[in-house]
């Protein structure tokens, strides 16, 4: 029991990862239909600009560690969300109406320029990290077996609970999230009735490598270890949170992400831990298989 | 589209941007070049002894935007320049080009011809050593995946993202049956072949009746599997050591050693030749260049028959094929089967070739650059592949030395030649047979 509790809390935690990560996947994919590659590459410049942040204050002599880690989430998200921008406005806006596989291909182009690029710039051995917020609390104690919820857990889970209300209200409540869908449901009647379109899609993809360098920030904390190469099995897992959780669905993103991440903390928990992105695999293939839409996402009719 | 990127609609209506638009606009690039240089470029992680720590490079964040500066810059004045000198050519030549049907391309057809006269005789060249042919048998190789790739990508108009999958499972297939069971190469290169088709077949199976974009990740995912398990299943794939000593390919029986094993006689002996080991380097150039032929053959022949027109016809519209009566999910099958046949060849080949095999060569960068060269080369073009693959492989091999840098101006083409020409250097999506009395649809 307290094993199976223990790799719950350890799945939510990487779950909460993931779906950060799937919502950048689904947001784009649900307002200009294309699969961003390079969305995992900017979780790991989010993870990269996170360990510098760190180091930074530390050499500032800002140690006091919830003030640290609030600059540090400035400092990824910003810079992140710069990354994401600039590859929309470079790589993908000009291909924007070509046909279908153009931005793709120029997606993985992106995608292998920047690890190669980070790859050169910060040398190909893996970091590691001091950890930074240490302890936690036993949730329960048996026979040989505790149950630990870290606090750094606590403040992952706080964090992506606050985040996902954020996005939200932004999309639910707010006049940018009402244009976003506009764009999302018809991106020719939205331009015609003033919405700017390109900028409802630049604003997405800010959106989007924002949450991934958060994502990628907790990653830094949770595992210490980052290298150049993180973003392309993440972002892989990430899309198939989203696609699990019906792409263009936001709740979806999250319940996918979190399944993602749960299927692998058991499986590596109660079988082996070499085949757990196996796993992953294919229980997306069976959901596809049985529910194509994915859990949540909307049956799309076919028109001619 | 609505959505006309600024610069591309400044150029149309001849409206050209003022110098000091221009320079603001540099500015602007500059600083954001800067601005994304400064965290990964500026600051680098150094790894020592008392734990990691911050080295600072700004020089570097200070070059990259005075270069992105001054390149953008320099692209917007050259740019204006062209698009002055266009503008004035176009209002007179503006009529020729709109309207115009879309002419027959004898000069590709040539083209084809030159390529292979030029590939039959590379070896026969006083210029071509060793090191050049094993170069050009490894470009073919990626020709020859490319043309595979192209059934599944350019004609049926299947995304697959896992290409590689299938020419891991040829080259296994090979490895491991010549290992355990002693075949030779000449009986396990159909059954490789024959082993890819079915995995094509069985992967296919449950997801080709899905949308596009779900192909495309769920073959991801199983080339991933496919890596993942040759990387885990020591006993029987030896995990990361790969294989080695897989026994190289004779000529129809006749090996290319120096002195034979088993009192046959070896290649060399039975022409009376003097031994030398370019025999094998040339014997597998045209082996594989066979191969690729081949494949480049049935595509252009099967094109032609109902089932090729039916994969042509599936990518334009699925909706009105399925109400003419054919069967989108079978007709997908067959393209994804024979594509993936064609990657069992060719890894049997290379498993062949290299004679020792490993999963490290089974990566998606693989399947990225396959995929590159059919997207790049124009979809469905099989002249435009060749380029593609002399283009992205071959050129890059030159630059060995370079390695660090390779792949990053490899990302770099990608893009830009995207950018250049979204539908590939050269695009042909023109169906092979056309009713000859609606000459409007070659359009």
């Amino acid at each position: 029991m307290d094993y199976f509790l223990q790799q719950l809390i350890n799945g939510l935690t990487l779950g909460a990862i993931y779906g950060l990560i799937a919502i950048g996947y689904t947001m784009v994919y649900g307002i200009i239909g294309m699969i961003n590659f390079a969305h995992g590459e900017i979780y790991m410049i989010g993870a990269f600009v996170s360990m510098i942040g760190f180091l930074l204050l530390g050499v500032l002599g800002i140690t006091y560690v919830p003030l640290a880690l609030a600059l540090v989430l400035v400092i990824a998200m910003v810079f992140t969300a710069a990354y994401g921008w600039a590859i929309e406005r470079i790589a993908y806006r000009p291909l924007r109406g070509s046909f279908k596989l153009a931005p793709l291909i120029s997606a993985i182009g992106v995608s292998i320029v920047l690890q190669n690029y980070v790859q050169i710039a910060q040398g190909a051995r893996v970091k590691p990290l001091q950890p930074i917020i240490k302890g936690g609390f036993d949730v329960s104690v048996t026979a040989g077996h505790q149950t630990n919820l870290s606090y750094l857990q606590i403040i992952i889970f706080l964090l992506t609970v606050t985040l996902m209300g954020c996005f939200t209200w932004i999309i639910t409540r707010t006049s940018l999230g009402r244009a976003q869908r506009a764009t999302e449901q018809d991106m020719t009647m939205a331009s015609l009735l003033g919405v700017n379109v390109d900028r409802i899609i630049s604003t997405t993809f800010v959106m989007g490598a924002a949450l991934a360098a958060v994502a990628g920030l907790m990653v830094t904390l949770y595992y210490g270890v980052i290298d150049f190469y993180i973003g392309f099995i993440a972002g892989m897992k990430a899309f198939t949170a989203a696609v699990l959780g019906g792409i263009g669905s936001l709740p979806g993103a999250m319940l996918g992400g979190l399944l993602i991440g749960l299927i692998e903390a058991f499986w590596s928990g109660y079988f082996s831990i070499e085949y757990k992105d196996v796993a992953a695999f294919s229980i997306l293939v069976l959901v596809l298989i049985f529910r194509p839409t994915g859990l949540l996402g909307r049956p799309e009719i076919e028109k001619v | 589209m609505t959505t006309t990127p600024p610069a591309a609609a400044a150029g149309h209506h001849h409206h050209h941007p003022s110098f000091g638009h221009m320079v603001k606009d540099s500015i602007a690039a500059g600083l954001l070049a800067a601005l994304l240089a400064l965290p990964l470029l500026g600051f680098h992680l150094l790894d020592s002894a008392q734990g990691l720590h911050l080295d600072y490079r700004f020089p570097l964040v200070l070059w990259s935007g005075l270069v992105v500066f001054g390149g953008r810059l320099g692209l917007s004045l050259a740019g204006a320049a062209i698009s002055k000198r266009m503008s004035a050519r176009k209002t007179t030549s503006a009529e020729s080009i709109t309207g115009a049907p879309a002419k027959p391309r004898p000069w590709r057809k040539i083209a084809g011809w030159v390529m292979v006269a030029i590939a039959l005789t590379l070896p026969l060249m006083p210029f071509s050593d060793r090191n050049l042919i094993d170069k050009a048998t490894l470009l073919l190789i990626y020709v020859m995946l490319g043309w595979g790739l192209n059934i599944v990508v350019g004609l049926a108009g299947l995304l697959d993202l896992g290409y590689v999958a299938f020419y891991a499972v040829g080259a296994y297939s090979y490895a491991l049956l010549s290992q355990y069971f002693g075949l030779n190469f000449w009986i396990c290169l159909p059954l490789a072949g024959l082993f890819s088709a079915s995995f094509g077949m069985a992967l296919g199976f449950p997801v080709l009746r899905l949308r596009g974009d779900y192909l495309a990740i769920v073959t991801l995912g199983f080339g991933e599997i496919i890596r993942v398990i040759l990387l885990n299943w020591q006993d029987f794939t030896g995990g990361p050591n790969g294989i080695a000593n897989i026994k190289r390919p004779s000529f129809f029986g006749l090996p290319f050693t120096a002195v034979s094993m088993d009192g046959k006689p070896t290649f060399s002996q039975f022409f009376g030749i003097d031994f030398a080991p370019e025999h094998r380097i040339i014997f597998l150039y045209y082996l594989i260049l066979v191969l690729a032929l081949a494949t480049n053959l049935f595509t252009l022949r099967i094109r032609k028959l109902p089932i090729g027109r039916a994969w042509e016809a599936l990518r334009e519209d699925e909706t009105a094929c399925r109400s003419l009566g054919i069967n989108p999910t079978k007709t997908k099958l067959s393209a994804f089967a024979i594509g993936a046949m064609f990657a069992g060849f060719a890894g049997s080949f290379f498993a062949t070739r290299q004679g020792f095999i490993s999963p490290e060569s089974f990566t998606f960068i693989e399947s990225a650059i396959i995929l590159a060269i059919v997207v790049l080369g124009g979809m469905g073009s099989q002249v435009g592949i060749v380029l593609a693959a002399v283009l992205l492989v071959g050129l890059p091999e030159w630059f060995r030395d370079l390695q660090l840098y390779r792949m990053l101006a490899f990302g770099g083409a990608m893009v830009l030649i995207m950018l250049w020409r979204p539908r590939g250097l050269l695009s042909s999506r023109e169906p092979t047979i056309l009713l000859s009395d609606c000459p409007e649809a070659a359009k």
